[in-house]
């Protein structure tokens, strides 16, 4: 790790105070912000702040915030919702479990300072229920700021009153979408609707309704505080502030990083992630889980931010990245997101429940060997129709990895397809295990650990693998010491 | 607790409590272990509880312990922020094993560093 690439504002409390003491949050100025908006600002200062700042939402696409608030605003109704999507369900990503964890009061003032701006008092924070220890620690602040009177009825001796509650979800990954999410702290299955109506105007119990993501709000008491032009001068020219990354799989420092939008990827990987572990070379990153895409050794030097990672058929997503190096095969990697998306669709719209089955079936045929150069053909009208017409947007985003793998590894695939091989040498039917002669002295290790005795040879002569009975399981190759079994 | 009934009330309680902190932080040693769910799968709480085994049994009684969330090294886990008497705090990773007993007789008691020390990269925003 080198200088101070990163910048901390969502996270900015994370790691330093205590979570479970709503004096440690107050003394870092926890609570100014909402008070400085109920003494000093009128609801629409609040949204005017917001829309100024640039603030978009860190949950997925990238709404503007202050937008999503006006909106809320506008329509007229006895009571209105603020509702935190704390539905985390990437593989890969854990950022809103860490501010839960180590912020929880963060979140709860931001909530609070939303339902003022739009004019609501109640608010909801709908969680995975296996989020325990984060499920917890909001409780306790909850608690504690009500006991304070920094939420609950008459804020800080003012007439705004809020009061927060929490739904648990089972786990669904759709109910990270807001419509399915609404649906499902209704009581209904978590399925999504087609918009309009937006929440904005009818959402939770059909009432005007703001749904923000835990690392969105993260942001809002630092942008109140700081002003909307600090805010805006970090970052990029459409996409402001900071974003939040949990770096994992082929990196030397897997964990949580906060960086300013434009941040190149090169930055990301090797100065704050510190490279790649072994040596080896950096292939890819897919950021955006299941819904985002693959960022590549060519987009090294591209400034992250919304726009150009939707121009490379990944997205922000919450922002999860896991990172990819020269072992791992692009086709297995979009089958495995596939397989994910596939358990995980609703059902609800046809493209997205049976399109990401033929897709996944598609990628299973070539990592198999069974796939023909028409395939990718097929993967590709058939990614572009699921894109056009899926309900919402686990489906819209569904083709992603498959897109994107295919935009810079073109090459992989049709090596799958043509030559029956995996260049990375992960799809066990495309490998082939083979005696180098030259090299093979004989030891006999190899015929030992062969779990199918289809290893022959004698003591001190070349040995030979029986291609017919190998299972491929890599055994030979892992404990040969003379670098004498190749796999290819 | 007593309630907060505005504005300048919160901006007094907040200049007490960070009175209070700045006086803590000249006069002790903090020491403040990284318990989020995964610092604590890693073995956080062990760690805390090695520490002030350790802190008593050398008759060292002016440290304080506290928790926090995340302190974002996955790959360091547990990590500890050990923080000595008007000094900068410093973050150690790899805290396994006689590491923790390590920190307490070496880095506490004598400001001897040890291994693992986390350089820090990043600019909080704090206001």
């Amino acid at each position: 790790m080198v200088d101070k690439n990163q910048l901390r504002i969502a996270t900015r409390n994370t790691g330093f105070i205590d979570p479970e003491s709503v004096e440690s949050y107050i003394a870092v100025g926890g609570y100014q912000a909402l008070g400085k908006c109920l003494a000093e600002m009128k609801p629409a200062d609040v949204i005017d702040l917001m829309k100024n700042s640039g603030l978009r939402g860190r949950g997925g696409a990238g709404f503007p915030t202050g937008v999503k608030w006006g909106f809320a605003a506008k329509y007229a109704s006895d009571t209105k919702y603020v509702v935190c999507n704390a539905d985390e369900g990437d593989p890969g990503a854990f950022m809103d479990r860490a501010v839960l964890e180590g912020d929880p009061h963060n979140v709860l003032e931001a909530m609070a300072i939303g339902g003022y701006a739009i004019g609501g008092n109640k608010g909801t924070i709908y969680i995975r229920a296996e989020y325990p220890l984060a499920i917890a620690r909001l409780k306790l602040a909850i608690q504690q700021a009500k006991d304070m009177g920094l939420l609950g009825d008459n804020i800080m001796g003012t007439d705004f009153s809020f009061d927060i509650e929490l739904k648990y979800g089972a786990g669904a990954f759709v109910c990270g979408e807001e419509t399915a999410l609404i649906a499902s702290m209704e009581g209904n299955r978590g399925e999504p609707y087609t918009k309009p109506p937006f929440p904005a105007e009818a959402g939770y119990w059909d009432k005007p309704t703001i749904v923000n993501n835990v690392e969105t709000l993260a942001n809002i008491p630092a942008i109140i505080m700081k002003g909307a032009d600090w805010f805006s001068g970090i970052g990029t020219e459409t996409s402001k502030g900071t974003k939040v990354f949990c770096i994992c799989g082929k990196i030397n420092n897997v964990g949580l990083i906060e960086v300013p939008m434009g941040t190149s990827l090169k930055t990301v990987i090797y100065d704050v992630g510190g490279g790649i572990p072994g040596g080896k070379e950096f292939k890819a990153v897919q950021t955006g889980g299941p819904s985002g895409g693959a960022l590549t050794y060519k987009d090294l030097d591209a400034p992250i931010d919304y726009e150009n990672l939707v121009a490379r058929q990944s997205m922000m997503g919450s922002g999860g990245m896991i990172v990819m190096d020269e072992d791992d095969c692009m086709v297995s990697v979009a089958k495995f997101f596939l397989d994910f998306t596939m358990d995980e669709t609703c059902g609800k719209c046809t493209p997205c429940r049976i399109g990401s089955k033929r897709l996944y079936e598609l990628l299973d045929k070539i990592t198999i060997g069974q796939g023909t150069e028409a395939d990718l053909d097929k993967l590709r009208s058939l990614s572009d129709n699921i894109k056009d017409t899926a309900l919402c947007g686990l489906g819209q985003t569904m083709p992603n990895p498959v897109l994107s793998t295919m935009r810079v590894f073109e090459d992989e695939y049709r090596a799958h397809v043509i030559d029956k091989k995996c260049p990375a040498g992960v799809c066990a039917d495309l490998l082939e295990f083979t005696v180098v002669d030259e090299k093979c002295v004989g030891c006999t290790l190899c015929a030992r650990v062969c779990p199918v005795n289809c290893i022959s040879g004698k003591p001190k002569e070349v040995h030979v693998i029986d291609q017919a009975a190998c299972i491929k399981c890599g055994a030979c190759l892992d404990k040969c010491k003379f670098d004498a079994i190749i796999k290819q | 607790m007593a309630k907060i009934n505005s504005l300048a009330e919160l901006q007094k309680k907040r200049d007490e409590l960070q009175a209070a902190a700045a006086k803590t932080k000249n006069e002790k040693v903090i020491v403040n272990v990284s318990l989020a769910t995964c610092g604590i799968a890693s073995g956080g709480k062990e760690v805390m509880e090695a520490m002030k085994q350790e802190a008593a049994a050398l008759g060292i009684n002016n440290v304080e312990f506290t928790m926090s969330g995340c302190m974002t090294y996955c790959f360091a886990e547990p990590t500890v922020e050990i923080t000595l008497p008007g000094k900068e705090p410093v973050v150690f990773g790899y805290i396994k094993g006689d590491k923790a007993k390590e920190l307490v007789s070496k880095y506490i008691k004598s400001g001897e560093l040890v291994d693992g020390v986390i350089p820090a990269s990043y600019e909080r925003i704090v206001f």
